[in-house]
């Protein structure tokens, strides 16, 4: 590890923020629930948790956020996003247009592709670059469609991709911050700072 | 590789986590469901009836008429939760079988049982339940209910009741993390709670699942007053679609929970509502007509 603890906000809106802050502490990162613009300025990588996306992407535009994430995925700083964040995070061109994504990853997203709640389940689950398989709790979870050429895939579950990344940006479909493996927290923090 | 576990307390719990920090909305019909999703609503209650117009009108409260159950899930991408009478188990198969997302065992619709409530831990569905203090909490999570609720006072408009739970259920808990071990059988004897989920409490420092408030939740004052006593969302009934400008009303309400300590922000989310909801003055509500008084 290296001496300075790496600063990773939460974004603070809407979802799952508490599990992702006790969980990048475990892991001995300074870790931030962040709401307004400045309040990137020093991290070194940015969660956007899950939730329901509607309402995140809502929130984003009245707060004003927007042009604040662009700019700090422009800067080349790491970003995970898990479930809500992962349909944030993509370039989805079905979706209706009043929903925000933000494009960072190449790639087609189905909401709920897994069903409704009482379809939603837990498993263990192949991860590129992690030597165990990772508990993953899928949560009414989107699954990717489609990627592009500069997309690596990371986790597939019945021919779905559920996990994959581009440059900085990291997504699940899944929660690795409902766990108590934080390999994928890990992987993500390696990316950062 | 593993096997796909579904209905686990970490997958029922945690569907309430990611609701964390939003609005659930009550809805009659697929036009208002489309308003709520449109606002920024996390989830909406598909019922028959708002609770103020349960009240009103009296009679037995029952389940929703199932088309209406289904009309609201084919008309929102959101989460859709609908009500079970408390213990009426036929219910919440029901509307388990229907592909809800959550069932809420409320004491707004008239109890088919006044002993014992649905074993909630035996279904794949999670539940959501009213409390009025930390021993109602735990003894529904002793049942399974994964995700909490005041009580309130539903359908009065009136935030008073709403309060006095949350501040009661919060502050039993501050109390239980300052105690010794040794004290704990005698406060769990008292709370009415299953030992093991007193003891969890006071480990974790909190709840073990999410806790909303419900109940008079009328304006974005109200909301914002709930967030700042600890409430991890809020649930509007008869608030939104009671009121002169509900579209207005319910953006306003979710932005008021969002950013509850904003509070030039809440003055402009404030102005110009028109008229919230008409509201109940709680004194003038008898106990036994009091819907908090049902289960236990």
């Amino acid at each position: 590890m290296v001496s300075v603890p790496k600063k990773i906000g939460v974004l603070n809106l809407q979802g799952a923020v508490r599990e992702h802050i006790l969980s990048l502490k475990k892991l001995g990162a300074d870790a931030v629930a962040v709401k307004k613009a400045n309040d990137f300025d020093d991290l070194d990588g940015l969660i956007i948790p899950g939730g329901e996306s509607t309402a995140i992407g809502r929130l984003i535009r009245e707060h004003q956020l927007e042009d604040r994430l662009r700019a700090f995925h422009q800067e080349g700083k790491a970003i995970f996003g898990t479930c809500a964040g992962l349909i944030l995070c993509s370039t989805d061109a079905s979706h209706p247009t009043e929903d925000l994504r933000l494009g960072f990853i190449d790639m087609e997203v189905e909401r709920n592709g897994f069903g409704r709640q009482v379809d939603s389940f837990e498993m263990l689950l192949d991860f590129k670059g992690i030597d165990h398989p990772v508990e993953s709790v899928f949560i009414r979870a989107p699954y990717i469609k489609s990627v592009g050429p500069a997309v690596s895939i990371l986790s597939e579950l019945e021919g779905k991709i559920v996990a994959a990344e581009q440059d900085n940006v990291l997504v699940t479909a899944y929660h690795p911050e409902l766990t108590d493996d934080m390999s994928v927290l890990e992987y993500f923090l390696n990316k950062a700072g | 590789m593993s096997d796909k576990i579904i209905g686990s307390a970490k997958v029922k719990r945690g569907m309430a986590e990611m609701q964390k920090g939003g609005v659930i909305m009550d809805v009659v019909n697929a036009e208002e469901a489309r308003i709520a999703e449109a606002a920024g609503a996390v989830a909406v209650m598909a019922l028959e009836r708002v609770p103020s117009d349960i009240r009103k009108e009296g009679g037995v409260a029952r389940m929703a008429d199932p088309k209406i159950v289904e009309e609201v899930m084919n008309a929102v991408s959101i989460p859709v939760m609908a009500k079970a009478r408390i213990g009426h188990i036929s219910e919440a198969r029901i509307l388990e079988s229907m592909g809800v997302d959550y069932i809420d065992e409320s004491e707004v619709l008239t109890p088919a049982d006044e002993e014992f409530h649905l074993l909630k831990s035996d279904y794949v569905v999670p539940f959501v339940c009213g409390c009025r203090d930390l021993g109602e909490a735990l003894r529904r999570i002793g049942e399974g209910a994964s995700m909490l609720r005041t009580k309130g006072e539903p359908g009065t408009g009136n935030i008073v009741e709403a309060v006095r739970h949350i501040r009661k259920v919060n502050g039993q808990v501050n109390i239980l993390k300052t105690m010794s071990n040794a004290e704990l059988m005698t406060f769990a004897r008292d709370l009415g709670a299953p030992y093991e989920l007193v003891k969890e409490v006071k480990d974790l420092g909190r709840l073990p699942v999410v806790n909303f408030a419900a109940g008079g939740v009328a304006t974005p004052a109200d909301a914002a007053l709930m967030m700042s006593l600890g409430a991890d969302g809020v649930f509007v009934g008869s608030g939104i679609f009671k009121s002169d400008t509900p579209e207005k009303f319910a953006r306003a309400i979710v932005r008021a929970t969002t950013n509850y300590e904003d509070y030039a922000l809440l003055a402009e989310l404030s102005k110009d509502l028109g008229e919230p909801m008409k509201g109940i003055e709680i004194n003038t509500i008898q106990q036994a007509e009091r819907m908090q008084e049902r289960g236990w």
